[in-house]
């Protein structure tokens, strides 16, 4: 994956760029040594690694200002980073730009349970929130599998999602406001404490834009009582066919469960052999559905899906009947990563979407492409929402393999915009598949959005080399500057 | 002079040649919503009602694709048939403004992120809103978005067309998730409550495992109103849990009727008779209401109102004053945040740049206009006198 070639210039100015940023930061908040600054390398795509030019962690808003002015007064890349866990590389330094970690801004400033939200700080965890009101009965409703390291900052940058996301949303369904600086130090904020803010919906777009358009220093979100009851069934399936039936069926009876996951052959041994958690190892399709609310509710539904799930030809079917028995049957699902990483020394976690009618034929199809790159393929499934989890078992240490995986994982991503589907479910773009853009979008989609960036970021500072496949400057793009809200000349004609 | 493109091509002729003059254009539906906004009127006008029709409906998929220029009806009518809808359940306003029912298009709905009572349980328009196909102010065709209910490729732009009125695309084709329609559904009716009391109750209900859709005080009846949706067993259960937390004596009334209810609420039958009246939207933290209230009212002529979104919006009508007036007394009400909008007016009010929102940071959003249309050629003025 190539990045933009480093600035001499910038790395001229080094010196001078981290005094600047000392006097203001604090000498212990910046970093320049790269034996200091190892543990930020890489984000949770370890596959690429890169010293940045400088590490700075500021305290506050303020402090986040100040060193975005001083970045860009030098010419000087940022790379905002939250916990570091994204999949797609969208916290990757660059040689020659500074890494600034949010990690320091992570308090809970207000929970409000009137208004049903709570503000905080882009450093603390997804979960902390959660656990500040879980005792009054609230939780923050999107729930990403790293939820106990990744931050909210991260979350609103990547759009993040999670297992519940079908009933619940993704992030940005559940923010009410975002306090963002800009890159020339400029600081906004967006919504507040009530809903639909009027006009332009700036927050719903720097939700999911990757660190590319502002930094979020603040972050306010919904908080939803947490429901009386939840339950989990169980089923496997001959064929993923007949899973995938089952699902489009559940949802045909007018049932939105609170989660719908499905497994495959190869991810289900591997879950199994790992926890034991009693699947089935002679399906080759497992589906975990989970329904909450309350309890009425729940054993109503439930008997519906396993009714469903039973017409479709599920087998060994178990449904959870105390709580002990529904986290065992997640069990399973929850640690398909880690089981996958027992069984081969290396895995690349893919993540696509598709329709779902069309899961039968994308999975023969990757049946094939997993002969041809010669690599194993487990899969785990959002199968409510036809969000894919592909996960391409190798072995870096053998010559030519992580190639062979990458290549892999592109042919998987083309095969999901092909049948209808995107490029990424919650994962985010980041430099993982920002060469496979053009495969969803045309060059005047992407000039569409790389303008829209430009009115936030003209001189492309913010987290360049991320998302888009070329680096075109503002001004060849036809984004006209637009100063204080005037255009320049206005007294001339435009084209 | 009058436009009804019927492909992408022609629409960006008209838009080529809007450029090449430096003619501004109007962009709409079928106009059931002109009234809402500053006062603007155009040489050329385009419409997009020639994009009609349903391209792609996969029920099991929960994903609708349409022409902009559909009609509403035409859309629920299908998901009807299907035993779906659109859960962001948006407001009928053609008839506050003199039009008939029933006539608005789902592109005007999106583009002016218009939603009803359920909104705060279900989202807004703007979150169902998946994808987009369109041209913008350089005559491009641009597409953003995708066809799939979970997506996060690129920037969200359609997040950013919903609520631009128009002004950024021009939209010829959407893609918008739906969801099953609720099985069955119930009202809780209490009477006799002053705002205060109706706040409290909506309060405790919104943030209770009785999980309402939706939750309005009724002013005029002194009422505050409740509505369950879901499977049966699930509805009588929660009906029940409200009921008990309320601790008040409360009527319930069955699917028909409640039904009947919230579409009152959400079409604003009560607003509709006295069309000289100012109305005004305004949106706020839930729990700020009723606090001034009574002073917001008091202060202005002949005022009635509504609260929805359990107090997070404030529909309020009052005869026509000085708008600075009005301003300032409603800058009062929103003292902890908020927003407000002018949804109608007569002309002189409709010069005024207050009428979107008491405070616009207009240079940010000319920058994101000038990403879309530098000319400003789509609705120019319509938010803003510099947008
Ligand atoms: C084991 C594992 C499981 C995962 N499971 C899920 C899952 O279920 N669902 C899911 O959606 N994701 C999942 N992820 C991916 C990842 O956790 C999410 O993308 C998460 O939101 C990233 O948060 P972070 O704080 O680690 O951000 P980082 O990795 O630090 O950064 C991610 C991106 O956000 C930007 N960024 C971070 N903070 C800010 C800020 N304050 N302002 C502006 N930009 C910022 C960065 O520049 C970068 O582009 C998983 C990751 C791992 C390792």
């Amino acid at each position: 994956m190539l990045m933009p070639p480093p600035d001499s210039a910038a790395l001229k100015a080094a010196p001078q760029f981290v005094a600047a940023l000392r006097d203001v930061l604090g000498v212990d908040n910046v970093m320049s040594d790269p034996r200091a600054m190892r543990p930020y390398e890489s984000d949770g795509l370890t596959a690429y690694r890169q010293i940045p030019l400088a590490v700075a962690l500021p305290r506050s808003t303020a402090e986040v200002s100040a060193a975005l002015k001083i970045a860009h007064r030098f010419g000087i890349k940022v790379v905002p980073r939250g916990a570091g866990t994204s999949l797609s590389g969208g916290a990757l330094p660059l040689a020659d730009g500074l890494l600034l970690g949010l990690g320091k801004l992570n308090r809970i400033l207000d929970i409000d349970l009137s208004n049903r939200c709570a503000v905080v700080q882009p450093g603390v965890t997804n979960l902390a929130i959660s656990h500040a009101v879980a005792g009054d009965g609230f939780y923050y409703a999107p729930d990403p599998s790293s939820q106990i390291a990744c931050s909210i900052g991260g979350n609103v940058a990547e759009n993040s999602g999670g297992v519940h996301c079908l009933k619940y949303g993704l992030t940005t369904n559940n923010l009410l406001g975002l306090e963002i600086v800009l890159m020339d130090g400029e600081i906004i904020r967006l919504g507040g404490k009530h809903l639909d803010s009027g006009l332009y919906d700036l927050m719903g777009l720097f939700t999911g834009s990757e660190g590319l358009l502002g930094v979020i220093t603040e972050v306010t979100v919904r908080l939803l009582r947490r429901p009386e009851k939840a339950r989990a069934l169980l089923a496997g399936f001959a064929t993923s066919e007949s899973a995938g039936a089952a699902v489009a069926a559940v949802i045909g009876a007018g049932i939105i469960p609170a989660g719908m996951e499905m497994m495959d052959r190869p991810a289900i041994h591997a879950a199994e052999d790992f926890v034991h958690a009693g699947y089935p190892l002679d399906a080759e399709a497992l589906l975990i559905v989970e329904l909450d609310g309350p309890q009425v509710e729940v054993d109503d539904l439930i008997a519906r899906v396993s009714a469903i799930a039973v017409a479709h030809g599920g087998k060994g079917l178990r449904i959870s009947e105390s709580e002990a028995e529904r986290l065992l049957i997640w069990a399973g699902r929850k640690a398909a990563f880690p089981a996958i990483g027992r069984i081969s020394p290396d895995y690349y976690c893919m993540d696509g979407t598709i329709p779902r009618s069309r899961l039968p034929e994308v999975l023969a199809r990757m049946t094939q492409l997993s002969a041809l790159h010669n690599l194993r393929v487990a899969n785990v499934f959002h199968a409510g929402d036809g969000n894919l989890h592909p996960l391409i078992l190798y072995d870096a240490n053998k010559p030519g393999e992580l190639e062979a995986a990458e290549a892999f994982g592109s042919d998987i991503l083309r095969l999901c915009v092909e049948v209808g589907g995107v490029l990424t479910g919650e994962h985010g773009v980041g430099v993982e598949k920002r060469d496979l853009m053009p495969t969803m979008f045309n060059e005047v989609d992407l000039q569409q959005q790389m303008r829209v960036k430009c009115a936030f970021d003209d001189g492309n500072l913010l987290n360049p080399g991320k998302v888009f496949p070329t680096l075109q400057r503002c001004a060849e793009m036809g984004a006209m500057h637009v100063r204080g809200g005037q255009l320049p000349h206005p007294e001339l004609p435009r084209f | 002079m009058d436009f009804l493109p019927r492909t992408q091509q022609e629409l960006v002729e008209i838009i080529q040649a809007a450029s090449a003059d430096d003619v501004p254009l109007s962009v709409c539906g079928n106009g059931t919503k002109q009234g809402w906004g500053r006062a603007v009127s155009f040489e050329r006008n385009v419409s997009l009602c020639g994009f009609s029709g349903i391209i792609d409906y996969a029920p099991a998929e929960l994903v609708l694709t349409a022409g902009a220029g559909t009609p509403l009806a035409e859309i629920k009518a299908a998901l009807a048939a299907e035993n779906q809808h659109l859960a962001f359940e948006p407001p009928d306003l053609g008839p506050l403004f003199g039009h008939a029912a029933e006539k608005a298009t789902i592109g005007g709905v999106l583009a002016t992120n218009l939603s009803g009572p359920r909104r705060p349980f279900a989202g807004a328009a703007r979150d169902f809103f998946l994808g987009f196909s369109g041209v913008n102010g350089r005559g491009e065709i641009v597409k953003a978005g995708g066809k799939v209910v979970k997506n996060v490729t690129g920037y969200d732009l359609p997040k950013l067309i919903a609520g631009s009125f128009g002004t950024l695309v021009a939209m010829t084709e959407i893609t918008i998730k739906v969801v099953p329609a609720p099985e069955t559904s119930c009202s809780i009716i209490v009477d006799g409550l002053s705002p205060a009391a109706a706040s409290q109750m909506m309060t405790v209900a919104l943030g209770s495992t009785a999980d309402p859709s939706a939750a309005a005080y009724l002013p005029s009846a002194s009422q505050a109103i409740f509505r369950l949706e879901g499977s049966g067993p699930s509805v009588v259960y929660r009906c029940q849990v409200l009921t008990d937390l309320l601790r008040a004596p409360v009527r319930v009334v069955a699917a028909a009727e409640s039904r009947d209810l919230w579409q009152s609420v959400r079409d604003l039958h009560s607003f509709r008779d006295n069309t000289s009246q100012i109305l005004w939207l305004l949106s706020a933290p839930p729990a700020a209401f009723p606090g001034d209230i009574d002073a917001l009212t008091r202060g202005l002529p002949d005022c009635s109102y509504l609260a929805d979104w359990g107090g997070g919006r404030i529909w309020l009508a009052h005869a026509v004053t000085d708008i600075g007036e009005a301003v300032r007394a409603i800058r009062r009400y929103l003292g902890q945040g908020g927003h407000a909008t002018v949804i109608r007016a007569p002309e002189d009010w409709r010069q005024s740049d207050r009428v979107f929102a008491p405070d616009v940071p207009v240079a940010l959003l000319r920058k994101v206009r000038a990403a879309f249309d530098p000319l400003r050629l789509f609705n120019r003025g319509r938010l803003h006198s510099d947008l």
